[in-house]
């Protein structure tokens, strides 16, 4: 599973860790988030995201 | 004394910065100077909303005693945390105790981060509020306009939003609404704020404001934190932040350059000759000369972003680097751009311009002289100016 970058603020959804503090767990993909999820630092949509290269 | 009554029960208690001229560490040049705007409001909870930067806090507690005694303090609201507001926190929590503090949970860790305290803490979201007597104060989280912990205020008693850093301007004066300076040096100032402080979040500003129109609050006032209220101009401000915050941009070209021995200036010189016969609006900036705020604004409003460098030990000059990764920041959409500049043996500094930010703008071929341009030379940059210039009129 890939890990997503957020584009206005540059926080990694890692589908490993899931959210902390909140009902996404560790394992969910970033497909499967719900439409309406937002960025949990800047509040930005989920099409504001995209692949994190890896170094 | 600075404390101004705004309307019935709300006055200013903030400060003026007049000599503060490098705002943000060095990244902001302010030539106006600053304000830290503080509103106070008189109720049967006595509120504060933000304070001021550390420095001024006794300044601030002078203002708010030409009112009331600080000790009275009920309330606290915390919109935005980062230092120029809350840097008098901790300060006024002393003095009253007992009050209790708001805002977005973020703003709670931010300010325990800072300060270590955060006081008898009530956080909040939109959708909540606060009634503190006749008032009834609503919170709107704003994240990213333009830190995390960001919120507005709004009081539908007073028909006021207060919008901390949303709608601010670095204009130092000891007048309060927006009809009582120019309007143009107030337009401009605005201009620059956007474009040095708001410009990487667009998305959010625009989907911010869509989302605050749907609420249709009665606005008769705008207080900001950085400068003057807005009272007349609040449809002028507002087109302006939808029109920004949508990449909007004229037919202008932005054309800028960091030169050592004039060679890549005087292609610079000639480009502008070449961008001007065909009518488009332009201006050259020396990197090295302007302050960069300056430039950025200009380039917010700019279809058209040329960049020139000499190559100096296989790199781009470092001031235009410099100037370079700030605007890679900005995520700004929908310009156009082509390189130049001239080189003695290898040449990079086009393409490193171009690899620097070509994740914000699109790239024509680039334009390279060896050492001096010959009139031949000089010739195809005029070329290559009115060429670009059609192109962003047509396109």
């Amino acid at each position: 599973m890939e890990k997503m970058k957020c584009t206005v603020c540059g926080y990694i959804y890692d589908p490993n860790l899931g959210v902390d503090d909140s009902i996404i767990t560790k394992g969910t993909s970033f497909e499967q988030l719900p439409q309406d999820w937002v960025c949990p630092v800047c509040g930005a949509p989920k099409d504001a995201f995209e692949v994190e290269k890896q170094a | 004394m600075m404390t101004k009554l705004i309307k019935e029960g709300i006055y200013s208690v903030g400060v003026v910065d007049w000599n503060e001229r490098r705002f943000h560490g060095h990244t902001y040049v302010t030539k106006r100077g600053v304000t830290y705007n503080s509103y106070l409001v008189i109720d049967e909870k006595i509120t504060l909303i933000d304070t001021v930067r550390e420095g001024f806090q006794k300044e601030l507690i002078e203002n708010i005693k030409n009112v009331v005694d600080p000790s009275k303090i009920d309330v606290i609201i915390i919109n935005h945390i980062e230092p120029d507001h809350s840097g008098a926190f901790a300060e006024i929590l002393k003095i009253c105790p007992n009050a209790k503090v708001y805002g977005t949970e973020k703003a709670r860790q931010g300010l325990l981060k800072y300060y270590g305290v955060c006081g008898d803490w009530v956080g909040v979201k939109s959708g909540q509020n606060l009634n503190i007597g006749k008032r009834t104060l609503d919170f709107i989280d704003v994240p990213m306009i333009h830190w995390p912990d960001s919120m507005f205020t709004y009081s539908a008693y007073d028909k006021i939003l207060f919008s901390n850093d949303g709608f601010g301007q670095h204009y130092a004066t000891n007048k309060i609404f927006d009809d009582e300076v120019n309007f143009d040096v107030l337009m401009d100032e605005a201009q620059k704020y956007y474009a040095n402080i708001l410009w990487p979040f667009n998305m959010l500003v625009s989907s911010k404001l869509a989302a605050i129109d749907k609420l249709s609050l009665d606005v008769e006032l705008i207080a900001p934190s950085h400068g003057l209220i807005w009272r007349k101009y609040i449809s002028e401000i507002m087109q302006k932040y939808l029109y920004w915050s949508s990449h909007s941009c004229k037919n202008r070209v932005a054309v800028v350059y960091e030169t050592m021995w004039n060679s890549t200036e005087k292609m610079a010189r000639k480009i502008v000759e070449g961008i001007t016969s065909e009518g488009v609006e332009t201006i050259l900036f020396d990197v090295t000369k302007n302050d960069r705020p300056d430039i950025a604004s200009y380039m917010l409003e700019a279809k058209g972003w040329v960049f020139g460098s000499s190559t100096h030990d296989g790199e781009m000059l470092p001031v235009i680097a410099g100037f370079l990764h700030f605007l890679k920041g900005s995520k700004a959409k929908g310009r156009k751009s082509f390189a130049f500049g001239s080189y003695g043996w290898s040449g990079e500094a086009v393409k490193d311009i171009e690899d620097t930010i070509s994740n914000v703008t699109s790239f024509e071929p680039s334009l390279r002289v060896v050492y001096n341009p010959t009139q031949e030379e000089l010739d195809k940059c005029f070329q290559a100016g009115k060429s670009f210039a059609l192109k962003i009129k047509n396109e």
